[in-house]
């Protein structure tokens, strides 16, 4: 934890900056239910697309209620259905990644070509076809969202791993006549957490972005559950009056987007350079 | 090598573009087979979804016949492919017009917004790149690259959303919606595609001006910067004539991907702007679950991204002059 504090003070100002926002919306993401002055599906205000007012921080939406509310409920579906995705894209990619590296060379051939041929859809596409195909239920849109982007993970991990289970203290430990399964996992996947945390951040950015996306297009979360892409969309309407409704969420994304994308610079580049 | 004949000195690139070409055609047949078993095979009986719940067995038996479902998986794939290929791949299911009519309408729409922004962002990505690498470390540098690594993860439909506030509902100076008229004088041209190639492009300066930093910068590390520096070779010079034909290769490759990346961007772009490209055909496609219609697109998007990377290698193959020896 000291270390953790200390490595958080060496960072610069952007990486600070992204540090605060990350830890901002996991906080929101635990907390913001409990603390949303209104339940985020009541009708609470008579007029729509309200501005800024002291009962209604954000205004109001195209039916009056509570932005606020339904942005503090609309984030934790974001960033926890994100978090979840990316959790099993890395942990899809990462566990094969490892098998293709200590495994037979026939394995990884196999792993390795099938990647490449989806790493060949781009991101966007397969998820539709895969939305297309599935629907999306929150249980199946995870999986989409998850499956959209093992290979990009896999294609990293791979790399990493193919890497270090040359060097010489993996051989060692081969001529020690340690079993696969002990290769990868203490041997080979501790040394390449570092690396493989900066790609998992990223993962998460595209896939925030990817759920965002989605439901913005009305394909994402289906109602009465809304993510922060869900709120700009249902708030589209009030783009002509430069409502808040369709403001407030769509920066919320940003914020969290770009955060990461801040953290994850600062805290790589002081290795690279 | 300069005795050899011009026409061996080309037969290794040669032979080396001619692998691309055959692996880039393999890939995109296992792609096909991807998306056909992902959106043909996988979701369930397509007649039984028709009929509905309150459909007889025997009324599900016969269109599933009449459809063609009750043949072998590899059989309907093939066929699928064939008609893929042969440019008909069948009828659309909602509109009940061929696929292939209704992509024919959309596809140069796309292709038109995609030139578009390929012209107004590979300039402007250059400059980033350029500015970035030769200021590396220095306070334009990290400006710039804060700058582009939150340009990189703004959602499209918060720059198009801040585009419409500010150039239609404010300054009133531009269409929130894109309808391109028949036969458009060059201003109405502009005035229709400003907004849509404004916010594609916010995303694609940012990544491909990223990308041009690195390489520049992987290049600038090498020895033969240092010799021409010693030389007394100046910054211009250095960087036009010296880094940049060198870092052909990643650039190309780096506007591959970036190329690709548009295309994501114009699933979002186009259905704000209510522009008819194939982009927002596609989402059409998704929301009624029309199959051959989505089917067609997604090979339409796939088969585009590898002839771009397939564009790119050849020209990284081609601008390497120690590959051209034969």
């Amino acid at each position: 934890m000291d270390s953790l504090i200390r490595a958080a003070r060496r960072l610069p100002l952007s990486g600070k900056l992204g540090l605060g926002l990350v830890v901002f919306w996991i906080v929101v993401a635990i907390a913001g239910p409990f603390v949303a002055p209104y339940p985020p599906g009541s009708f609470v205000n008579e007029e729509v697309f309200a501005g800024s007012s002291g009962r209604f921080l954000l205004g109001s939406d195209f039916l009056g209620r509570d932005v606020l509310s339904r942005l503090l409920s609309g984030a934790r579906f974001t960033v926890g259905l994100s978090a979840i995705a990316v959790a099993i894209a890395a942990s899809i990619g990462t566990g094969l990644a490892l098998c293709a590296a200590v495994g037979p060379r026939w394995l990884d051939e196999i792993l390795s070509r099938s990647m490449d041929t989806l790493i060949s859809i781009p991101s966007k596409i397969f998820a539709l076809v895969l939305v297309a195909a599935f629907g999306s239920s929150i249980v199946l849109l995870t999986l989409i969202l998850a499956l959209t982007y093992v290979p990009g993970n896999f294609r990293i991990a791979r790399s990493l791993a193919v890497g270090l289970a040359r060097l010489d203290y993996v051989e060692v430990a081969r001529a020690r006549g340690e079993g696969r399964l002990y290769l990868a996992l203490v041997e080979v996947l501790p040394n390449m957490m570092r690396p493989l945390f900066a790609d998992i951040g990223l993962r998460f950015v595209f896939i925030v972005l990817l759920l965002s996306g989605l439901s913005f297009l009305g394909l994402g979360l289906q109602p009465p559950d809304a993510d922060l892409g869900s709120l700009v969309r249902e708030n589209t309407s009030g783009l002509a009056e430069g409502a808040l409704a369709i403001i407030a969420p769509a920066v919320a994304i940003a914020s969290l987007t770009v955060g990461v994308n801040l953290l994850i610079d600062a805290a790589t580049q002081g290795k690279a350079e | 090598m300069s005795g050899t004949a011009p026409a061996a000195r080309w037969r290794g690139p040669a032979r080396l573009v001619a692998q691309r070409v055959v692996l880039a055609l393999f890939t995109l047949l296992l792609v096909s087979a991807v998306i056909f078993t992902i959106s043909g095979l996988l979701p369930g009986d397509a007649a039984q979804e028709l009929l509905g719940q309150g459909a007889t067995s025997e009324q599900i038996a016969a269109l599933r016949h009449e459809m063609g479902l009750d043949r072998p998986a590899v059989v309907r794939y093939l066929e699928w492919l064939r008609a893929i290929i042969g440019g008909d791949p069948g009828m659309s299911l909602v509109a009940n017009k061929p696929v292939a009519e209704i992509i024919s309408e959309r596809l140069p729409n796309t292709l038109t917004l995609a030139a578009l922004t390929t012209l107004f962002s590979v300039p402007f990505a250059f400059l980033v790149g350029i500015t970035s690498a030769v200021t590396r470390g220095r306070t334009t540098d990290r400006a710039l690259n804060i700058l582009t690594l939150a340009m990189v993860a703004l959602p499209e439909f918060l720059v198009a959303t801040i585009a419409v506030l500010v150039f239609s509902v404010k300054l009133l100076w531009l269409p929130s919606i894109t309808i391109v008229p028949q036969d458009p004088t060059p201003g109405e041209f502009l005035r229709a595609y400003a907004m849509p190639v404004m916010v594609l492009g916010v995303g694609v300066i940012a990544q491909l001006g990223r990308m041009i930093r690195a390489a520049i910068i992987a290049e600038l590390d090498r020895p033969y910067v240092e010799m021409a520096r010693l030389k007394g070779v100046s910054q211009r010079r250095l960087i036009f004539r010296h880094v940049l034909p060198n870092a052909v290769g990643p650039i190309v490759n780096a506007m591959a991907l970036s190329l690709s990346y548009l295309f994501g961007g114009a699933i979002i772009v186009e259905t704000i702007f209510s522009y008819p490209g194939l982009a927002s055909l596609m989402v059409n496609a998704v929301t009624s679950r029309d199959m051959p219609l989505l089917q067609a697109c997604a090979m339409i998007f796939c088969a585009t991204y590898l002839l771009l990377v397939l564009i790119a290698d050849t020209v990284a193959i081609l601008a390497n002059p120690r590959l051209r020896q034969g």
